[in-house]
């Protein structure tokens, strides 16, 4: 079960495991563990993240295609949707239409994307799809009259995910995990959470992320996944093997186009709000790619943690950050590059700390790790041979 | 000249010189493309003037519209040349894409805009040369500090990383940010206004060609660096060692000299000079902001995919090409003039993979 669930594709280490265990059963549980709207935002933003930043990690980590498109097609997914909801109509056919228009442009976008690599090459690519990414965004800004331009869109949902929905009559009782860790107070921890079209919207973005992420896992372990494995590893011998590997990067990045403009959909969904800034800038590329360096390229559970460790921390360091400003204002400059508003500062400093010392990222840290005890449990002299069957797979 | 090489310069294939100069052909098809789209402008202008539009009167505000609008655009062209010229510099020798080079256009910028505050005295002064004198030491400030950061970012960002491409590209966005992040604590999130010299304000203008005066100094500033880079790189012994070095740079090395020391002073001139291009901008746009080096870059990029990666000539007349077309578009058509450069860009990359001045084979 758990086999084919996961295709295979296991942690491979305890603490990963029960890392990964912890963010899937709070996220599972996340509108009766969290109260309050930040919280929702944020555990929102956590499961549309991990779909976006794994489908970044197929392209970067797996195949080891530079993309700085990857905005674009977020963009694209939740702008079809916004549209779509704006101009439509309010009902499920508009959410339907939208995404799937959005699936379509994205498709073929990610289409001529992957044909341009048949052109360029390699850090070309890289440059390509940076100034394509920047063309759309200034497009989305120009096209005011159909995009909402700077001020962007905002639109209803079906009436099932509005919060004055109601699916069931009666409250249910929460346990707030973090009210209760602080105050030790068990009374004071239970709370009433409203069964209403927040929650329902939750768990359909909940459950599609869960499947979109399972379906990556197979894919990556698939025969296929392999190959783009190969690609990464040295694209000419792939080659010379006799696979077209213009043939398996093209697909990968339509792949990748696609889950994430899924995931634009739903992020759209969920927040009611198209805005370029939040979807489409060159800020929220450089976090799909902090986040995927800091969890770990090449593993998609990597995304999982990297999007979980790094959305937490923009939410919650800030507070942290705040407490070490109050203690240290007085000093001058040091008062300065501590305030919360750097905490991206720190955040980069660590993105470059963790390509030099920790280049496979947590999750591949991690099983580094995991993977020396097992060498170092079964010693007597023939550790190397003991960590042999694992080296295959990274 | 072998007697094949006479007979091809006396007979004149049109293929052939395409082929050879392909740099030349885009200029002059430009240039060509640009008068075309001004008469037509002119004669719809001079139509909904509600004059009755001649052959010879839009022919006539054609050619001194295109001539204003030719002369903006080499200068626009110039002013993007000084900011990428440093960044296809470093890949040129160095194989590093370095994607902090917009961080360094913007902490020019800013050191730039200091500096001006500071020398007040200089740029207030009612006298050409005492201004020019005041931007000059501006741009030496900006060029000292931007230099030392390029050291450090050199040391620290970049010198772990050679030889790997995915993580230069990683490494080099990360420090941008960190670099971007400080200049923002030192000098704040606001916009800062940046007050140009009183007399390079205006314009000069003979019959209908307006000519603005600070686009002149770009083109002199932007002539003086291409022309300095070209002496430096063919003429002198340091150019000898780098063309060498981006030939083969394990062969330098094996003949003694140390190629590292080379690496480390062609990255400080190339984040001088980015700060350059940073001060050169402030001055145009009159306003800095943190996300200036950013916006830059994406022109930047463009610019140097067109000529080719690690061109420097390639990169010159890349840049005049976007720079035309972006004057020329934004008369016509203003709407389509921001992207008709990545138009320009899927053109040539259709036409030339490699750019129109290949160097490297990635």
């Amino acid at each position: 079960m758990l086999d084919a669930l996961l295709s295979g594709d296991y942690p491979r280490s305890r603490a990963l495991s029960a890392l990964l265990l912890l963010i899937f059963v709070s996220l599972a549980f996340a509108p009766f563990l969290f109260p309050g709207t930040v919280a929702y935002q944020t555990y929102s933003k956590i499961c549309v993240f991990i779909v976006l930043v794994a489908s970044y990690d197929i392209l970067l980590g797996y195949t080891s295609i530079v993309s700085f498109a990857h905005t674009m097609f977020f963009g694209i997914g939740a702008y079809a949707v916004a549209i779509a909801l704006r101009d439509v109509g309010t009902g499920w056919d508009a959410v339907l239409l939208g995404t799937g228009v959005g699936l379509v442009i994205s498709l073929l976008a990610g289409l001529a994307m992957g044909l341009l690599s048949l052109r360029v090459r390699a850090i070309f690519f890289a440059l390509v799809t940076l100034a394509v990414a920047s063309g759309f965004l200034i497009l989305t800004f120009k096209l005011y009259t159909f995009t909402g331009g700077d001020d962007g869109i905002r639109f209803s949902v079906p009436r099932e995910l509005r919060p004055s929905f109601k699916l069931l009559e009666s409250d249910l009782t929460g346990f707030d995990v973090i009210g209760f860790l602080t105050t030790g107070s068990l009374q004071d921890a239970l709370f009433k959470v409203s069964v209403n079209g927040r929650v329902v919207m939750y768990y359909l973005l909940f459950v599609i992320c869960t499947l979109l992420f399972l379906l990556m896992l197979r894919v990556m372990n698939s025969p296929f996944g392999r190959v783009c494995q190969a690609i990464r590893e040295n694209e000419f011998r792939a080659e010379a093997i006799g696979y077209r590997t213009v043939y398996f990067r093209t697909v990968n990045v339509c792949l990748a186009a696609c889950i994430a403009s899924l995931a634009g959909s739903l992020m759209a969904l969920a927040t009611r709000y198209a805005h370029p800034e939040t979807f489409l800038s060159f800020g929220v590329m450089v976090n799909i790619l902090l986040m995927t360096v800091i969890g770990g390229m090449g593993t998609l559970y990597g995304a999982v943690v990297g999007a979980s460790l790094f959305l937490l921390a923009e939410t919650y360091l800030q507070n942290g950050l705040g407490w070490v400003h109050a203690r240290v204002e007085g000093i001058p400059l040091l008062a300065d590059v501590l305030t919360p508003e750097r905490w991206l500062m720190w955040l980069g400093i660590l993105f470059v700390l963790s390509i030099y010392f920790f280049p496979k990222g947590i999750v591949g840290q991690l099983r580094v790790w995991a993977q020396a005890r097992r060498a170092r449990r079964s010693a007597g002299g023939d550790g190397e041979t003991a960590a042999a069957p694992t080296l295959g797979r990274r | 000249m072998t007697t094949e090489a006479l007979e091809r310069t006396k007979t004149f294939k049109p293929a052939e010189w395409i082929d050879a100069q392909p740099h030349y052909f885009l200029l002059l098809l430009m240039g060509a493309l640009g008068f075309l789209a001004m008469i037509f402008y002119s004669w719809a202008h001079l139509a909904e003037l509600g004059a009755e539009p001649t052959v010879l009167g839009a022919l006539g505000k054609a050619a001194s519209s295109w001539l204003t609008m030719t002369v903006a655009g080499l200068a626009m062209g110039l002013l993007i040349f000084i900011m990428a010229s440093g960044m296809t510099l470093v890949f040129g020798l160095m194989h590093v894409l370095n994607l902090g080079h917009g961080a360094f256009i913007t902490l020019g910028a800013f050191v730039g805009a200091s500096a001006l505050a500071a020398l007040s005295g200089l740029t207030q002064a009612d006298s050409l040369l005492v201004n020019l004198l005041a931007i000059a030491l501006v741009m030496v400030a900006a060029m000292l500090v931007a230099g030392a950061g390029g050291l450090v970012f050199e040391r620290l960002i970049v010198r772990p990383v050679y030889h790997d491409p995915l993580k230069q590209i990683l490494v080099t966005v990360g420090g941008s940010i960190v670099i971007l992040q400080l200049i923002i604590v030192f000098w704040g999130p606001n916009e800062i206004p940046v007050s140009r010299p009183g007399s390079l304000l205006g314009s000069f203008t003979f019959g209908d060609v307006v000519i603005e005066k600070y686009r002149l100094l770009a083109v002199v500033v932007g002539l003086a660096i291409y022309a300095g880079m070209q002496a430096l790189i063919n003429r002198t012994r340091i150019g000898l060692l780098i063309r060498a070095g981006v030939e083969n740079t394990e062969m330098v090395e094996n003949l003694g000299y140390r190629i590292r020391l080379l690496f480390v002073a062609v990255f400080v001139a190339g984040s001088a000079l980015a700060a350059v291009g940073g001060v050169m901008w402030a001055l145009y746009d009159q306003m800095i902001h943190s996300h200036l080096g950013d916006l830059r870059m994406v022109q930047v990029i463009i610019v140097i995919i067109i000529g080719g990666l690690g061109s420097i000539t390639g990169c010159f007349y890349g840049s005049l090409l976007v720079g035309l077309l972006f004057n020329y578009l934004s008369l016509v058509t203003p709407m389509v003039a921001e992207f008709a450069s990545i138009g320009l860009m899927f053109a040539v990359l259709m036409w030339r993979p490699q750019g129109l001045i290949p160097v490297i084979r990635v």
